[in-house]
């Protein structure tokens, strides 16, 4: 038996060297190493933010995160302002754009007639393709005046004096640009990642559950209530959660419209800053301490966004194999 | 067997559920109209963004504009030429880095690493950096490639944008090859081809449309980016280096500082390249959407 094999084996032997299996190895090492570098690629990103902030961290400490002075003559810097300007815009955002997506997910499965829904799902998808530049100039040039002729003013001689509101809704500067009109820029640039996402999860719904409950004489309305949300609830959450996560870090529109104002002010009508825009605005002038904060800024911004998305790529796919 | 009620038929008892009736009826039309109007409210945003783009753009738009260099502060007429080259050759650059890379690791992914551990996780951090705040990835290249080298370069530029170009290919390049029908592949192995050789001339070449759609997508998404190349590339008013130190000019960082100047011509060119850039980058999403239902 040794020996047959041994002649069969024998003459091919020669017509197959083995160059094939030098590229096979290198092909596949090649593709792990690249895989790999997706790894190495958070790391490092952590890593650099750590180390270029560590100045600005270990001068201030903990009080960097609370301390609302961003004073570059002498040298003090804390981030508070700058967080919650970040995340009151988010906030915004979500408030606006949740409901807004939603609506749009359900126009999109259940109401649209289906020669109408291809043109619609491109167009809003279409909304994430334009460049976030571009939302910063419609919001500073055609949105804000808008915005301040239409609503600032004539809310301001509504709320003034009012207690609590007439302090959160009134602006001492009706220039248009603010918090708010940078959640509701953000708003409109998070829609298309809610809604797409909401609207696949809706789809893969098995259509007997949607069948069953217009059986029992279920109006739309009580379909999308009772069946679809419950069903696709914790994938939607992650959506949003999704959504959180584009519009903390959210840099170029935020920066045109969020009026760049390095103080706290009560009011969601007046100019802040946000942790990207201060960032943006500051960077190429900044030197030693101002840039290391800056870097610290960053830092914090990785590890919330980091939070944020990780639960919602969590959320998201555990709900895809159901 | 008339057409009159026989007087034994008595009509329905209306009146307890007939409001209920009512109210789940007004839920229902309220919820209707209004996930209408929302979808029209945010269409209509689109074309109102894209209107503005036109209306304002074209007027800025002339022959000037592809020839003339970036003006400096105060002079007169100017173009875009340094901009448009030096966004066309960072863009270029991204892509140039990133393909090679999120190709091979997309093809891990999807041909060698099914169901290890380890592939769960690249994939889960690639999600995770398809999203992260394209801000932190310029600030990570400022760190590891601007500060070192004391100087803004092109090449920073280049690889900032290809990191954010890297997690789009290697997302659809895994996605289309997972598309791919198993047999194909084994019919390849049966033939005793070893698994690089499927890969490349079987699998690959099955999904290369759809890989090809992935390339596009990540050139469309990297071409607007304004915020990394602040740190990196910078921009001037200057035809660059071919060694590409020491600042680029770009479109998206000379529309953001031209936008908001208080030179007359500067914001007409900040218009103009907005219209240029937000054209190209639809018309590039929309060839991408267009191979990708094709190939279905």
């Amino acid at each position: 038996m040794v020996a047959v094999t041994d002649q069969f084996a024998a003459p091919s032997a020669p017509v197959r060297k083995t160059p094939k299996g030098t590229f096979d190895l290198i092909f596949r090492n090649a593709s792990f190493l690249a895989a790999l570098f997706v790894l190495v690629l958070l790391a490092g990103i952590m890593v650099s933010m750590v180390i270029g902030g560590w100045p600005a961290f270990s001068k201030f400490g903990f009080g960097f995160l609370t301390s609302s002075v961003w004073d570059t003559q002498n040298d003090q810097y804390g981030a508070w302002p700058a967080i919650v300007g970040t995340l009151s815009t988010a906030l915004i955002a979500l408030v606006v754009g949740v409901p807004l997506s939603l609506g749009i997910a359900v126009f999109l499965t259940q109401l649209a007639p289906p020669w109408f829904k291809q043109p619609v799902s491109t167009a809003i998808e279409l909304l994430a393709a334009v460049p976030s530049i571009i939302y910063g100039m419609w919001g500073l040039f055609v949105f804000a005046p808008l915005f301040a002729a239409y609503v600032q003013i004539p809310l301001s001689n509504i709320v003034e004096g009012m207690p609590v509101v007439g302090t959160i809704l009134y602006s001492r500067s009706p220039s248009g640009l603010g918090i708010l009109t940078a959640g509701i820029i953000l708003a409109f640039m998070i829609i298309p990642f809610i809604a797409s996402i909401t609207r696949d999860m809706l789809d893969q719904i098995p259509s007997v559950l949607r069948e069953s409950a217009y059986g029992i004489g279920a109006t739309t309305w009580e379909v999308v209530r009772h069946v679809l949300v419950p069903q696709a609830g914790v994938s939607i959450i992650g959506a949003i959660m999704l959504g959180l996560g584009r519009a903390l870090g959210e840099t170029m529109a935020v920066t045109f419209v969020v009026g760049n104002a390095n103080r706290l002010s009560g009011s969601i009508m007046d100019p802040g800053s946000t942790i990207a825009s201060r960032i943006a605005n500051e960077f190429n002038e900044a030197l030693g301490l101002q840039l290391n904060s800056l870097i610290a800024l960053g830092c914090i911004l990785f590890f919330v966004t980091f939070v944020v998305l990780v639960i919602a790529r969590i959320l998201v796919s555990r709900v895809k194999s159901f | 067997m008339s057409l009159t009620t026989p007087s034994t038929v008595r009509p329905l008892p209306e009146v307890t559920w007939g409001r209920v009736r009512q109210s789940r009826r007004t839920a229902d039309r309220l919820m209707k109209v209004t996930a209408t109007t929302f979808t029209l409210l945010a269409i209509f945003v689109l074309f109102w963004i894209l209107g503005m783009l036109v209306v304002k753009g074209l007027g800025g738009l002339s022959a000037a504009t592809f020839t003339q260099i970036t003006p400096g502060p105060g002079t007169e007429g100017g173009g875009l030429a340094n901009a448009i080259v030096g966004s066309v050759v960072l863009t270029f650059l991204g892509i140039v880095v990133a393909t090679p890379i999120g190709v091979l690791a997309g093809t891990y992914l999807a041909e060698y690493g099914k169901g290890s551990k380890l592939a769960d996780l690249i994939r889960f951090i690639n999600d995770i950096l398809l999203s992260a705040p394209s801000i932190l990835i310029g600030l990570f290249v400022y760190v590891i490639m601007v500060e070192p080298f004391r100087g803004y370069s092109g090449w920073a530029g280049g690889v900032a944008l290809g990191i954010i170009a890297i997690p789009v290919i290697v997302r659809t390049t895994e996605d289309m090859l997972r598309l791919v029908p198993g047999p194909l592949r084994e019919a390849g192995s049966a033939l005793g081809a070893p698994p690089s050789v499927v890969i490349t001339s079987i699998t690959w070449r099955a999904a290369k449309s759809g890989m090809v759609t992935g390339i596009l997508l990540a050139l469309a998404r990297i071409a607007g980016e304004t915020a990394p190349l602040i740190f990196t590339a910078l921009n001037n008013n200057f035809w660059f280096s071919p060694n590409l130190l020491g600042g680029v000019s770009n479109l998206p960082v000379t529309i953001y500082q031209f936008a908001s100047a208080p030179y007359e011509n500067w914001q007409q060119l900040a218009w103009a390249g907005s219209l240029i850039i937000t054209v190209s980058i639809l018309v590039l999403s929309i060839i991408a959407r267009r191979i990708v239902r094709g190939g279905k």
